[in-house]
């Protein structure tokens, strides 16, 4: 599966490097740098003002971005906005709608596997609007199960606001079940895709979500680009948190009339070439099939799972992980101390809270490693990463950890 | 050359695993300063005391990787003792040493000097560094 797919990507040309990180920023193929490049060498002009021919194209360009990710997501054009990331959306939401439509004793539901771009927005609106900030109790394995999420659902949750995949637990949310319980007690639901557009189709209407959001660097495309999809009802009734240029209808003395969605939303100068480069992203995806994606890091993760729960002084935190997704720790090696040993063999992973702070705080470690796959990586890489845990882990010992 | 054993000296190791002048004392004249890395947790926090422009007391409590938490142990043996211009000085020195910058080769550096591996893995200064720079800003709030 995928054996040429290395060519795509100009960073692993003629590297060592075994890039185990794509949970943090996936690498980027050529044919997204190359469209990129496209819009600055042919028509790097601004979008939605000149008349000119130039700034047609330009236009014509990213507003095609947005219809071929609004298909791709099964959304209409209209509620598919365009933003900085996943974080600048899910703060959108959160300071546009619960800002304005939320009270005081209302109850917004969120999880401990939540990100900080997802936790700490609704963390805010909780204090500002004295709501209640509620947590799904996880089980054993550290899941939000539909159960559990049934368990802290009342009649006064006002949004649910979760993550559809862990960043740091790998772990698929069983969203469907679980947005709608919450329709059903008039609540709507934001989801943190970060983690699930790069690996899962993205079926909003099948979701049925009001809020979805994602970037584009964890899923080959550029960094600076992100998106939110809105329910276009709940689109047409918020307002927008940044004022400035490109949104706005008509400008008098002491009021203003927005555009419609989603161009409200998107004030000043977008990031054009970085939305056609997530395009191209996309279509990268399309071309590789997202569900083969799928299945082959889960067999990368599955693999690698397997090789070692055989190693004795590993711990590991999600041996059931749905998702390419790995964490773990070498026993009493501080994994900043095992990332240096990793390093040294060119194996690029992460160490830390994953600026999920909360689920670190479950595990009961002050942090953990984490190795995340995707396309360019190969089963062969798996068994030099499970060398090199043995590796660093015998070096640690040795030097008295 | 660039090799693990570089990094973890048997010094390091040792000042990780029985560490010196550990745990924070309760006493009014020992300034505290707790110093942060979010982006990996370490977590840090120093206390000094100084008296007559000497460095008469240093303890250190916090979390983190063996690297950050070993020079927190290092730099308490060390500092003891010193005028305060000199603990600077060395400070400022080691913090450039670690930098992989040009700093003043003469400095007695005692076993602070196993830290001098750090300048070849760059992604680790911060842990080398923060628990100096908590002891700089301890002794500087305290002049
Ligand atoms: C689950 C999850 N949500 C949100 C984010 C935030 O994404 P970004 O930093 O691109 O805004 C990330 C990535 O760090 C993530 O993993």
């Amino acid at each position: 599966m995928f054996e040429n797919v290395k060519d795509d990507f100009p960073v692993l040309i003629n590297n060592p490097l075994i890039y185990l990180d794509t949970a943090a920023s996936s690498l980027t193929p050529k044919t997204v740098i190359d469209k990129m490049n496209e819009y600055y060498m042919h028509y790097p002009v601004n979008v939605h003002r000149g008349v000119y021919e130039l700034s047609h194209r330009a236009t014509q360009m990213y507003e095609h971005a947005r219809t071929v990710i609004a298909k791709y997501i099964n959304a209409s054009f209209d509620e598919v906005i365009f933003t900085r990331g996943a974080t600048s959306a899910l703060n959108l939401v959160a300071l546009s709608y619960g800002m304005d439509y939320l009270n005081a004793g209302d109850e917004i539901i969120v999880s401990e596997l939540e990100h900080h771009s997802q936790l700490l927005p609704w963390q805010n609106v909780a204090i500002k609007k004295k709501c209640r900030l509620v947590y799904v109790p996880l089980d054993d394995e550290g899941r939000i199960t539909v159960d559990n999420f049934l368990s802290v659902l009342t009649s006064k949750t006002k949004v649910v606001a979760l993550t559809y995949v862990s960043n740091v637990m790998g772990y698929i949310t069983p969203l469907k079940p679980i947005i709608d319980a919450a329709h059903k007690v008039g609540a709507i639901v934001s989801v943190d895709a970060a983690q699930a557009a790069p690996h899962l189709p993205i079926d909003v209407r099948d979701l049925n979500a009001d809020f979805l959001a994602f970037s584009g660097h964890k899923m080959f495309g550029p960094t600076g680009i992100g998106v939110l999809y809105g329910s276009r009802h709940l689109l047409a009734k918020m307002t927008p948190i940044e004022l400035g240029g490109d949104m706005n209808d008509n400008v008098e003395k002491d009021h203003a009339v927005w555009k419609d969605a989603p161009y409200k939303f998107e004030a000043g100068t977008p990031p054009i070439a970085e939305a056609l480069g997530l395009c191209e992203a996309v279509q990268y995806i399309k071309k590789l099939d997202i569900t083969a994606i799928a299945n082959h890091e889960k067999a990368l993760a599955k693999y690698t799972i397997n090789a070692l729960k055989k190693i004795p002084g590993i711990t590991l935190y999600n041996p059931t992980t749905e998702t390419g997704i790995i964490a773990f720790n070498i026993d009493g090696v501080h994994p900043h101390d095992a990332v240096t040993a990793f390093d040294q063999d060119h194996i690029a992973l992460r160490a830390g809270h994953h600026c999920a702070q909360l689920v670190i705080k479950w595990l009961k470690v002050p942090a953990t490693l984490r190795a995340s796959f995707y396309v360019y990586n190969t089963f062969d890489e798996c068994d030099q990463f499970v060398q090199s845990v043995i590796k660093a882990r015998d070096f640690f010992l040795s030097v008295g950890f | 050359m660039k090799t693990l054993e570089n990094l973890y000296r048997q010094i390091i190791m040792d000042h990780y695993k029985n560490p010196k002048n550990k745990g924070l004392v309760d006493d009014p004249k020992y300034h505290t300063v707790h110093i942060k890395n979010p982006s990996c947790g370490d977590d840090i926090t120093i206390q000094t005391n100084v008296t007559d422009h000497h460095v008469t007391g240093v303890r250190h409590e916090g979390s983190g990787c063996s690297i950050c938490c070993s020079s927190a142990s290092v730099l308490s043996t060390i500092m003891i003792g010193k005028t305060v211009e000199d603990a600077i000085y060395m400070t400022d020195h080691y913090l450039k040493m670690v930098a992989n910058q040009p700093y003043d080769e003469t400095i007695e550096f005692e076993d602070a000097i196993a830290y001098q591996g750090v300048r070849q893995f760059p992604a680790r200064i911060k842990c080398a560094s923060i628990a100096w720079q908590a002891f700089k800003q301890s002794i500087k709030g305290k002049e």
